[in-house]
């Protein structure tokens, strides 16, 4: 019998309930994109769940999130609807963009969705700009920036937490390091051991946390929300991960140490967290088979209903450039 | 009061105009915001205080200088734009845009498209430039054709208080991105005063002049070459219709196309370098609507396709004047 967790109960099957969820569509995107049903250029997050999972918990839906191409994660946790995801990836009308920003540019604002970028590190820029508005506004808002270890060597990254520092910006800047930026391994790409140590430059608290242990993770995201929510001013959090399918689906993995990889892969995460909720009296097997039953379901219906759905009509090539070609 | 109040008086600069018309935005509505290196009155309200009196009148958090971080700057104003905010963002130096070009291009311009409607970037980005004061190679280059060339954004130059107010009202009450250029020497030349709250409307071109033999199109400072050309001998005798094209993009076709039907001869004059610019998207325009109708070739003047010098002779060579434009006036005038 393992230690029992500090996280209260519900929050343990909420997060464990976005892990599954995560993980189940990634293996089904992956799956969809073998056989060809849908076609993509595609980002796999798989390894990456607890992340966004012990974060959200955090959240409510007026927050608001940045991310990037390898995002879909920090999206459904944050409540991203499954058809309105599926029917994006397949391109069609009723995706969350009318099938027009595809998975590198799903945007949800009503669950704050705001951006999904596919340049490294420019969802830093406007998470700042989105916290911001909630710091004139005094809303008690945080914005949520995610970003990998690799986006922590572009100049957006120093730019944007120079600015959050000195405005004291609500914003929490989430670095998921999965280790790899593209096929770059970190010690390669990156001076420095800890990009958290980055933080003392610009005078915000750094947190270098295990970005796969879901209490170390909840406990860190925790703080810096609660810190931002009261006008303490931004966090840099270094969530160390691995994701488990390379930079792109269908990238060898020559470049990879396959000691590491093959560690990672045997410490996933998903499993590792349904059997200590079993252990430690989190959940049963019972109730753990009646969600992960349930979240199958609802990605067989999300994926039939995006596969029902029409491409979208000619009419939409041109429409939403500017607001003059939406309201003709 | 702004530090540069409206006396109203019958002449006011540009700098004056376009320090009014942030004024009475920031007035009537709470949610324009104002952020740039220096912009606030601590920093004296800009390097040449076109920003000069605003936070002193609308508060720091209305009116924010940044660290020298344009892509930060951006950023943020594309954020909070985002959620119902009108930023305006100051980009000291157009060739400074360049640092920003990932937040203007990809992301400001794109949003809209990408996100299905579902989101928008009222951003206004002003950004001032402009050869003809030694500042070299990195701080003079118009670069309008860049933007203009990105789908989602508009672009527009601005040759007099007027059209310098009444266009960036309407920048700024305008759901969509747009620049704002601003020509650094000519902010010091009085005009007719703008009337306060007065718009002038996106995408409309402005004939200054009516004329029936060449038709020469214009914006930003070489508006002010092009006036003077009409008074030099080369020109006395031609009549020149002289259009102010003041939005770049979207452009005011209906107006362009009319008057080079009417005239048959049309000359168009930038600061910008010829090749690939606004003056080719309007002469293939022209040839598209009027092929067979024109009576010469449609003229662009442009600068040397070269970085800005900044020799004295070697800059004023480098950009179109009135003695150059007044020659191209006559020629294309001739037979």
């Amino acid at each position: 019998m393992s230690k029992a967790s500090s996280i209260d109960r519900d929050i343990q099957r909420a997060i464990y309930r976005k892990m599954y969820l995560l993980k189940a569509n990634d293996d089904r995107v992956r799956k969809m994109l073998r056989a060809g049903r849908v076609v993509a250029t595609y980002y796999s997050y798989r390894g990456q769940e607890v992340i966004p999972a012990a974060l959200s918990v955090n959240l409510t839906d007026g927050d608001y999130l940045c991310t990037i191409y390898r995002g879909i994660h920090d999206m459904l946790a944050k409540g991203l609807p499954l058809k309105d995801l599926w029917a994006e990836l397949a391109g069609r009308i009723d995706g969350t963009c009318k099938g027009k920003g595809g998975p590198m540019h799903l945007t949800y604002p009503s669950k704050g969705i705001m951006i999904t970028t596919g340049v490294v590190g420019s969802s830093m820029p406007i998470a700042n700009g989105l916290a911001w508005a909630a710091q004139l506004e005094k809303s008690g808002k945080v914005a949520v920036a995610n970003f990998g270890d690799g986006a922590a060597n572009i100049g957006a990254f120093h730019e944007s937490l120079n600015l959050a520092s000195l405005w004291r910006l609500p914003v929490i800047f989430v670095c998921q390091n999965n280790r790899y930026a593209e096929h770059t391994a970190y010690a390669r790409g990156t001076a420095g051991a800890r990009i958290a140590d980055r933080a003392a430059g610009y005078a915000m608290p750094g947190v270098h946390v295990d970005g796969n242990d879901v209490e170390a993770m909840y406990g860190a995201a925790k703080e810096a929300v609660r810190r931002a929510r009261e006008g303490g001013g931004p966090t840099l959090i270094e969530a160390m991960t691995f994701r488990f399918q390379g930079h792109v689906i269908g990238d060898g993995d020559a470049y990879m140490d396959k000691q590491e990889k093959a560690a990672a892969l045997a410490a996933d995460p998903v499993p590792r967290y349904r059997a200590r909720l079993l252990e430690a009296g989190g959940a049963t097997e019972a109730w753990l088979a009646e969600i992960e039953a349930q979240v199958e379901k609802e990605i067989d219906e999300a994926v039939e209903f995006a596969l029902a759905s029409p491409y979208p009509p000619m009419s939409e090539l041109e429409r939403d450039v500017l607001a003059e070609e939406t309201v003709s | 009061m702004s530090a540069i109040p409206n006396t109203g008086a019958s002449q006011m600069t540009i700098l004056a105009a376009i320090n009014n018309a942030l004024a009475d935005a920031m007035e009537a509505d709470d949610r324009v915001l104002l952020l740039g290196e220096d912009v606030a009155d601590t920093e004296e309200g800009g390097v040449v205080g076109v920003t000069k009196g605003l936070s002193s009148r609308f508060g720091n958090h209305r009116v924010r200088s940044t660290p020298i971080s344009e892509q930060a700057i951006v950023g943020a104003a594309i954020g909070a734009s985002l959620v119902g905010w009108k930023p305006v963002a100051e980009i000291m130096l157009m060739n400074f845009t360049t640092v920003a070009m990932d937040m203007i291009v990809n992301h400001a311009a794109k949003l809209r498209y990408m996100s299905g409607g579902q989101t928008h970037v009222p951003i206004t980005i002003r950004t001032m430039t402009g050869a003809g004061i030694g500042n070299g190679g990195q701080h003079s280059d118009y670069l309008e054709a860049w933007f203009a060339h990105t789908a989602g954004m508009k672009v527009i130059a601005p040759s007099n208080p007027v059209d310098a107010y009444g266009l960036l009202r309407s920048c700024i009450d305008d759901p969509d991105p747009c620049l704002f250029i601003e020509n650094l020497p000519g902010y010091w030349a009085p005009g007719d005063a703008p009337t306060k709250g007065t718009r002038v409307p996106l995408g409309q071109a402005k004939i200054v002049r009516q004329g029936s033999d060449v038709t020469v199109i214009s914006y930003s400072r070489m508006m002010v070459e092009a006036t003077n050309a009409l008074q030099l001998a080369d020109s006395k005798g031609i009549s020149v219709e002289l259009i102010d094209l003041r939005s770049i993009s979207p452009w005011d076709k209906p107006t362009i196309v009319e008057s080079a039907a009417k005239t048959g001869r049309v000359l168009i004059v930038h600061e910008a370098v010829t090749p690939f610019g606004v003056g080719a998207e309007i002469a293939s325009t022209l040839s598209e609507a009027l092929f067979g109708r024109l009576k010469k070739p449609v003229m662009r003047l442009g600068a040397a396709y070269t970085p800005v010098p900044f020799s004295k002779p070697l800059e004023a060579a480098h950009a179109p004047n009135a003695e150059r434009i007044a020659q191209a006036i006559k020629t294309l005038a001739a037979g």
